[in-house]
């Protein structure tokens, strides 16, 4: 496939393939090439060999990464990717091991000192052991952190909440206690006859269609009998009866309500003293002021 | 702090064993939440353990819950001095596994924003290693002319730092073109005017030499095998810059040079940084001048939304657009690292795609993580006060380290 994107490019990937393969020997489990990348596979006894023999004997001088990945559904679960940079060849690869979580992975500290933080990191996010670590501690999570949090199988939210306790005077953990649902939207396309609830849906009756599964597009729907229709006796008292329940609003339209009482005075408080001012006369019109024409021609306006 | 008096078996004096501290996680000079505990002997460093980790959001986890368009705000917020460059890797690793083909005009508008990011965050670590260590005045200038920076991002996208600006398939606007000769005449006299001023305070200052010369000097093979990269690698004399050695989008154009260090202490460390930020500029003012019309975006309509204009007139794209924000665009399924020269180093995604519309795996390598983890070695031996220096030479930001 041609090139188009603009990515880093790297010396070309041209017998790199086949010659790590064949250099790698008993310890390759496969090799792959796809988007411009190669993945190889080792076995996990034999990691650090095989990273040696690429460091010593290939020039992949440098170790950038260590990648943790996880895959529930398969034996063993965990795929853990190391990703190395060739400083003189100007190249890139990755080599794969798989683990489960009781089956520790060798360390390889021994070979890059980095490892040691990177190999932590997948320990704390995975639970992935790796034997010979001499400081296999967590790195990211916090003090006292139960869980691995980077496993599909973990949830989003996490487990424990934190927030500081005015009563106690200390910062407390408490269990997640979400008020609304962390919200999963679906955006694969329902147009293709969703079998589910659709989210938000779930306090409906279930339609005909969920009942009885997909829709069937190829029996059109037809109205050549009333019965089809749904039309009948049932259908007008149904629509006859009031929207709401109780009484609805008067039909006079409040005509002869009463006007509400005054609220010059405050109950409970004396009487107000001294003349109150009229403003009436600022709401008259005053001929003599220029502006009262304008605002006459205001009010047409609107 | 703690401190143990004991007696001494021979002398019956009182003698004074190790004690150890806490540096951060609040202090100044700890450029964010770094908690290390120090083991010291007087005041010589015995031994660092770092404890990073305080700021862990949890990234990565978040990003698999969403679209590969939505995760994309996630990393202006990791490294949020050098946002942009963020952008870059992980737009990048989209494009290598949709293998779709980004229009001239937004590789130069990506090189371009990246290099003024590159320079934006220089300043902003230039000028607090400088406070570091003592004096004031730079710090106060370079953060004016990068106050500039941020302002042409906000010209560029509306926002000063979470610019979500770089998009899989191209940017996300177009530029005017007085945005361009603002940032060009910028460039070409008041960048190196303020710049120039300020770093004449520092660089040949007895004060600051004497801070900085011989601290934390790290072997070629060291840098190697802590994996080092970025200024850290360059100061100890090696030449590696993946602009250069692994071009992505048109730094292949370019042309710029990698400044080397001689000494690699953290006077070259800073040094590197100083004459990177005249390099970029030297870049940008390439990309002004070369940058071509047309369009700036993919113009596959599956990756990249059409233009507002043409959603009122055709149908088609109105319902791409719509698929778009909902639904998202699928990716092959596959896996790619992808690495680019931010400012701080070599930062990489590890993008795993199960061909759905959301990342399935996304790794971030940080570069500060393997930066840190050498504190210990970088530190020994050396005095307390110089753990303040050498932590500003490494440039680190606890958003991207702790994800």
């Amino acid at each position: 496939m041609a090139v188009r994107h603009s990515a880093p490019r790297i010396t070309s990937n041209e017998g790199v393939r086949d010659t790590l393969s064949a250099a790698l020997g008993a310890m390759l489990v496969d090799a792959h090439e796809e988007h411009g990348e190669i993945l190889l596979r080792v076995k996990r006894e034999q990691l650090p060999d095989a990273l040696r023999l690429l460091r010593d004997s290939h020039e992949y001088q440098q170790l950038m990464e260590i990648a943790g990945v996880d895959y529930p559904q398969r034996p063993e679960r965990f795929e853990v990717c190391y990703c190395l940079l060739s400083l003189t060849k100007n190249h890139r690869i990755v080599v794969k091991v798989n683990t489960d979580e009781a089956t520790p992975v060798p360390t390889v500290t021994h070979l890059w000192p980095v490892a040691g933080w990177l190999e932590r990191e997948v320990f704390d996010m995975f639970g992935v052991l790796f034997a010979g670590n001499p400081d296999l501690r967590r790195i990211l999570t916090d003090y006292g952190f139960e869980g691995h949090p980077f496993r599909k199988d973990f949830p989003l939210t996490g487990h424990v909440e934190l927030r500081y306790s005015e009563d106690e005077k200390r910062v407390v953990y408490e269990p997640v206690e979400l008020a609304q649902d962390l919200r999963q939207f679906d955006f694969m396309s329902p147009w293709e006859g969703a079998d589910y609830v659709l989210p938000g849906d779930e306090k409906a009756e279930p339609t005909e269609a969920q009942t009885r599964g997909a829709p069937k597009a190829d029996e059109p729907k037809t109205t050549e009998s009333a019965k089809q229709t749904g039309a009948g006796a049932k259908a007008d008292a149904k629509a006859a009866k009031p929207v709401a329940a109780g009484e609805g609003a008067s039909k006079d339209g409040g005509k002869d309500a009463p006007a509400p009482e005054p609220t010059e005075n405050q109950p409970g408080q004396p009487a107000r003293e001294g003349r109150t001012t009229d403003t009436a006369a600022g709401t008259e019109v005053n001929e003599d002021d220029p502006r009262a024409d304008e605002d006459a021609q205001d009010g047409d306006k609107s | 702090m703690s401190m143990t008096l004991e007696q001494s078996p021979t002398t019956g004096d009182e003698t004074i064993t190790n004690y150890t501290i806490n540096f951060g996680p609040q202090h100044p000079a700890a450029h964010g939440v770094l908690r290390m505990v120090m083991e010291l002997d007087g005041e010589i460093i015995e031994r660092v353990d770092p404890h990073v980790g305080l700021l862990h959001r949890g990234t990565e986890k978040l990003i698999e819950h969403k679209t590969y368009l939505q995760a994309l705000p996630y990393f202006d917020r990791l490294d949020y001095c050098s946002p942009l460059c963020m952008e870059h890797s992980y737009v990048l690793a989209i494009e290598k596994l949709l293998n779709v083909e980004v229009p001239e005009r937004a590789q130069y508008l990506r090189v371009l924003f990246a290099e003024l990011t590159r320079i934006s965050n220089h300043l902003l670590n230039i000028g607090s290693h400088v406070m570091d260590v003592g004096a004031m005045t730079p710090n106060l200038w370079v953060f004016e002319l990068r106050e500039d920076c941020l302002n042409f991002f906000e010209r560029a996208s509306g926002a000063r730092m979470h610019s979500a600006y770089f998009r899989p398939g191209g940017v996300h606007q177009d530029v005017p073109l007085k945005l361009l000769t603002d940032i060009g005449d910028w460039v070409d006299t008041r960048l190196p005017e303020l710049f120039g001023d300020a770093m004449s305070l520092v660089i040949d200052n007895r004060i600051f030499k004497q801070r900085n010369v011989d601290i934390a000097k790290v072997s070629k093979e060291d840098a190697i095998a802590w994996g080092f990269s970025g200024p850290l690698i360059r100061a100890a004399g090696i030449e590696w810059d993946l602009r250069k050695s692994q071009p992505y989008d048109v730094y292949d154009r370019m042309d710029f040079e990698i400044p080397v260090g001689t000494n690699s202490d953290c006077y070259d460390r800073f040094m590197v940084r100083v004459e990177e930020v005249y390099q970029s500029a030297k870049i940008i003012k390439q990309c002004i001048a070369e940058m071509p019309e047309g369009p700036i975006a993919t113009l596959d309509r599956k990756v990249a939304p059409p233009k507002r204009g043409e959603m009122k007139q055709s149908m088609e794209a109105l319902i791409h657009h719509f698929k778009l924000y909902t639904e998202g665009f699928h990716v092959p399924a596959g896996e790619v690292y992808v690495a680019t020269e931010s400012p701080k180093g070599e930062f990489g995604v590890y993008l795993v795609s199960d061909g759905s519309n959301k990342p399935y795996r996304c790794k971030i390598r940080p570069t500060a993580f393997s930066h840190l983890q050498a504190m210990d070695f970088m530190c020994k031996g050396h005095m307390l006060p110089d753990a303040t220096a050498i932590l500003g030479a490494i440039d680190v930001v606890f958003g991207e380290c702790d994800r």
